[in-house]
């Protein structure tokens, strides 16, 4: 057994994460940053830091991941960063010519107290920072929150530093994108397109992360939101930002600045979060929704209808973020599944108090975010009474295996299969993605194990 | 594409240089200087290394913590390892080397599936993160009942002063198993590199030495600088077995601590990995007398003199016929895919940036398939693997290696082996040669272009002007490289394929390269219509 010391036995802990369902925020910072056009990730810190996140982001992508970092020394811990920061914006600037620098923070320079915004400001005054260029931070320390924060602080940086209210307001809204796949977000943009809506998302990581092979490496590649289409996010109608965590303090931010009206909504995940995007999209971008728009949402349900029986009843363990978890678990009670088991390393009392709402009329439900909240305690769970299917990234993997359990990855990493960057799971046809990967792992499962006599032509 | 190589005209590499550095700014420029050299193996050069990495560069290089946590403790299955810190350091040292371990049994202890984290908040930054660690301790203890637990600082740790190793002794008092700390603070020294040389100290202060029993076997090696990527020790694991040499332990390969308390019991030490290895190497040597020497077991032919070289050491008739034997067995399937791989690969360059020993090493399995390199580096190694040992003498020390530990060992009269210092100097005085490693520099060609931490842009000129056949580096340089249309084979995962050690290894490696070599796919890349303007609405359909 790969996790042979985990037994059904939980005993309290108050102090050990084991095989968490988490990271830390500065790799959200820089998946972030990748969202914006020309934007080079800064990671002010040590250098193993910028090494692991390029690392996770790249195994997850298989992409280029271009990032930065202030390569801190024990005498630049001690006596601050401020040196290292400054030669990092020179540097970068000489060589690598990107139009914006996005700086994010590590637990280091955190810790000791680094003024990121005053040290930026003394590479501005010594004219590091050429013409036309920008430099700009999030902080991000690595002991708050999780990756979902750093994603989250990252977008409200961005949200804070760039959008301008010129007085004239434009026909267009804002979509804050929580922290989806380059294919959700291209999803996204489809969706708002078929209704006519003229809008800015960001950040935008389609066409960054999911590059075509040319060649030819492109350091800045084509995609990201743009600096015109961050300055003009100020005159927009509207915010909406999908996802609670990862994009209310961004919306928040903005119409600080610039008095753009916002709603947050859930991450178009399944039929019903989708219905909800759909509406919003509806009353604040004053469009009609499009045949099209119906057809998508009709195939899914027509498919549900086909398949229902596969999946009802099917208790499902799942870990991962709460802007996915939420709409997740919704779906899947939505399909007549039994999300029985959910964690997320991730704090904030709405989790709970969602959930609890969600799974009201399903007892039997375990769910639990924040500390503690990890891999192991769900593994400890599944041990005491199994389930049909494991929803979550990579590391879902070994428990799959022990526990010889259906898994579908979902969410991040996923360092072990393609597909999570090309085709959506967000929409009525990510939905529809999502049942068929679910039937297929399900129906697969009973295809090699059923009795021969009860091996079906036909299902 | 590679039929023109041919043609190819090889740049001048001083060229080369001048032209990455012409775009630096002149104080980066100066500095990058010294740490590329245009080779010239006859002239004894010096290379900057070891030295910190420019901020902004874009540098492959990781920290202390990986080099400690990551790359030496981690391949060692029945040991907690506990990283005191904010989450991500944990999590990203999570499975993410490929060290396969291979638990005796069902039931033997394997922790390396595991993450463990204190998951420090910002309460413990403020008020410190000490009663957390312990409790953290006791909890691990409760649960999973290991026989030691090794805790890991991350930078926070550091700067709020928390004392990982007060607390590991009290734990340990308190639960009666092996507890200690690793200073492994991200920040220290200029790479992974520093992290290697505390692991080490601490391996060896708080485990080696600790079991004196002499177990079975009639030649008892211990096997340095071997992580187990891929499943290499295994396959050296099974030429050794064959060979009949007995494995004392493995420094960190499918490893168990209980090995590394016995290691000073075996009669040579044969290093691989010189980099991150050499203190343990040289430690053994001074306290208990056991010598050691530099091996190679990437390429068959290396593997072949590596194990001759074992062999002379013990000078026994039949364990030299057994090592021949094996040789001679293996040799012929390793030729044969050799000389198939060969005739697509001859004449082929390669350029290799990683690690602290890799970068050398590898050169000889392309040697193999008639393939060369003309440009390498590390990403965190020092002078003397560059350069060779022999200019140990004259490195100076600078501020950053200052603050990593040089543990004072003494002489252990009890446990000291007379008998192997009295062969070691007998086999000396005939040339055999001990504690020495000649470095990569002297084996590479003249005019080849060394380049030691290579930055992003570095990596980007060195394709546009070498235009090699195949790049080796690491993950973060892979999808970079093959946006070009070179294939970059990964020489920290081996992407995900291996072992490539010994000769089934060499063997899976000519595989690997004439698989990258010669797919399809970097023909395809250009639409047939790209060179083809004409094409376009060249149909005139008739009217009807």
């Amino acid at each position: 057994m790969l996790l042979r010391h985990t037994t059904s036995e939980i005993k309290d802990r108050t102090a050990l994460t084991v095989n968490p369902a988490k990271t830390c925020q500065p790799v959200g910072a820089m998946y972030a940053a990748l969202g914006f056009h020309g934007c080079l990730p800064h990671s002010h810190g040590s250098q193993g830091c910028c090494s692991y996140h390029r690392t996770a982001l790249t195994r997850h992508y298989k992409e280029p991941v271009m990032a930065a970092t202030s390569s801190f020394t024990e005498g630049s811990a001690v006596f601050g960063g401020q040196a290292n920061l400054v030669q990092a914006v020179e540097t970068i600037f000489a060589i690598y010519e990107p139009d914006i620098i996005a700086v994010h923070t590590t637990c280091l320079s955190e810790t000791i107290g680094d003024d990121v915004n005053q040290i930026l400001q003394k590479a501005r005054d010594e004219d590091k920072v050429p013409k036309g260029k920008y430099v700009m931070h999030a902080s991000t320390p690595s002991y708050v929150g999780s990756h979902v924060t750093g994603y989250a602080n990252m977008v409200k940086g961005f949200a804070s530093y760039f959008p301008v209210s010129t007085g004239k307001k434009l026909n267009q809204i804002n979509i804050i994108s929580g922290w989806i796949e380059p294919s959700d977000m291209r999803e996204i943009k489809r969706i708002v397109s078929s209704m006519g809506i003229k809008f800015v998302m960001f950040p935008d990581t389609s066409d960054v992360l999911d590059n075509p092979m040319t060649g030819k490496f492109v350091m800045y590649p084509k995609g990201g939101t743009t600096i015109p289409e961050m300055l003009s996010t100020g005159d927009s109608k509207f915010t909406i930002g999908l996802g609670h965590w990862a994009t209310t303090d961004a919306a928040v931010a903005l119409d600080n600045k610039c008095k753009v009206r916002f709603e947050v909504g859930d991450l178009p995940i399944g039929l019903r979060a989708t219905d909800r995007f759909i509406k919003l999209l509806s009353k604040f971008g004053t469009a009609s929704v499009p045949e099209s728009v119906n057809d998508d949402r009709g195939r899914l349900i027509d498919v549900i209808s086909d398949m229902h029986q596969y999946l009802y009843g099917k208790r499902v363990a799942l870990f991962g973020d709460p802007d996915q978890l939420i709409p997740m678990t919704e779906f899947l009670l939505d399909l007549d599944m039994k999300p029985v088991y959910i964690v997320s390393g991730t704090p904030g009392n709405d989790f709970s108090s969602r959930m609890e709402k969600l799974l009201a009329n399903l007892p039997e439900a375990k769910y639990k975010n924040g500390a503690n909240a990890d891999m192991f305690l769900l593994h400890q769970w599944i041990k005491q009474e199994p389930v049909d299917l494991i929803i979550g990234n990579t590391y879902g993997k070994y428990i799959a295996r022990d526990e010889k359990i259906p898994f579908l990855r979902f969410g991040f990493p996923i360092l072990d299969r393609i597909g999570h960057s090309y085709f959506p799971s967000v929409g009525y046809t990510g939905a529809l993605r999502l049942v068929e990967k679910m039937l297929s792992l399900i129906m697969d499962k009973q295809d090699m194990e059923c009795p021969e006599e009860k091996v079906e032509l036909v299902m | 594409m590679k039929s023109e190589k041919s043609r190819y005209i090889m740049p001048d590499a001083e060229d080369v240089k001048q032209e990455i550095l012409q775009k630096y700014p002149a104080k980066v420029a100066k500095k990058r200087a010294k740490s590329m050299v245009v080779n010239d193996p006859e002239a004894g050069q010096e290379i900057q290394a070891n030295v910190r990495t420019i901020p902004g560069i874009i540098t492959q290089r990781g920290c202390t913590y990986a080099g400690c946590k990551g790359v030496v403790l981690g391949p060692t299955r029945d040991i907690i390892n506990l990283v005191h810190g904010p989450i991500g350091c944990s999590f990203y040292a999570w499975l993410t080397r490929r060290n396969q371990t291979k638990p005796p049994t069902e039931q033997s202890e394997n922790f390396m599936t595991y993450c463990f984290s204190t998951d420090m908040q910002d309460s413990n930054i403020v008020f410190g993160g000490e009663l957390k660690l312990k409790e953290a301790i006791r909890e691990a203890y409760a649960i999973f009942k290991p026989k030691a637990i090794g805790v890991f600082s991350t930078c926070p740790v550091g700067l709020i002063g928390d004392d990982v190793h007060a607390v590991s002794k009290e734990m340990q008092e308190e639960l009666g198993i092996k507890i200690f700390g690793f200073s492994c603070e991200g920040y220290k020294g200029v790479s992974q590199s520093a992290g290697h040389h505390i692991a080490n100290n601490q391996i060896f202060k708080h485990l080696v030495g600790l079991d004196d029993e002499v177990k079975g076997g009639k030649f008892r090696i211990n096997l340095l600088g071997e992580y187990n990527i891929g499943g290499d020790a295994f396959e050296l694991e099974r030429i050794f077995d064959e060979v009949g040499i007995s494995l004392v332990s493995t420094f960190s390969g499918n490893s168990s601590i209980d090995q590394f308390t016995n290691a000073h019991t075996a009669d040579l030490s044969a290093v691989m990995c010189h980099r991150s290895i050499n203190y343990i190497a040289e430690m053994l040597e001074k306290k208990y007398g056991v010598p050691w020497i530099k091996v190679n077991f990437i390429g068959a032919e290396a593997t072949a003199k590596s194990l001759r070289k074992i062999a002379d050491y013990f000078g026994d008739t039949e364990l030299t016929a057994k090592v021949e034997a094996v040789i001679a067995k293996e040799m012929p399937e390793v030729n044969a895919i050799k000389d198939v791989v060969k005739k697509r690969s001859e004449g082929k360059i390669a350029m290799m940036f990683v690690g602290g020993s890799r970068a050398h090493h590898y050169q000889e399995l392309f040697n193999e398939i008639g393939m060369s390199t003309v440009s390498a580096g590390y990403e965190f190694a020092h002078r003397d693997d560059y350069e060779g040992r022999h200019v140990l003498p004259g490195i100076k020390v600078d501020a950053d290696s200052r603050n990593i530990e040089e543990l004072e060992v003494q002489k252990e009269d009890e446990k000291y082996r007379a008998d192997l210092v009295a062969k070691k100097t007998k086999l000396s005085e005939s040339g055999y040669r001990f504690s020495d490693y000649d470095g990569m520099m002297p084996e590479m060609k003249k005019g080849s272009l060394v380049i030691d931490d290579i930055s992003h842009w570095e990596t980007e000129k060195l394709i546009e002007y070498y235009k090699p056949d195949i790049f080796c580096a690491g993950i973060k340089e892979k999808y970079v490289v093959q946006k070009h249309g070179i294939p970059l084979k990964q020489l920290h995962s081996y992407d995900y394929g291996g072992p490539y050690a010994g000769f089934k290894g060499a063997i899976n490696f000519y595989k690997d390269i004439d698989m990258q070599l010669n797919s399809k796919v970097w023909k395809m890349i250009k639409a047939p219509w790209e060179n083809e303007p004409e094409l376009v609405g060249s149909v005139a359909y008739a009217e009807y």
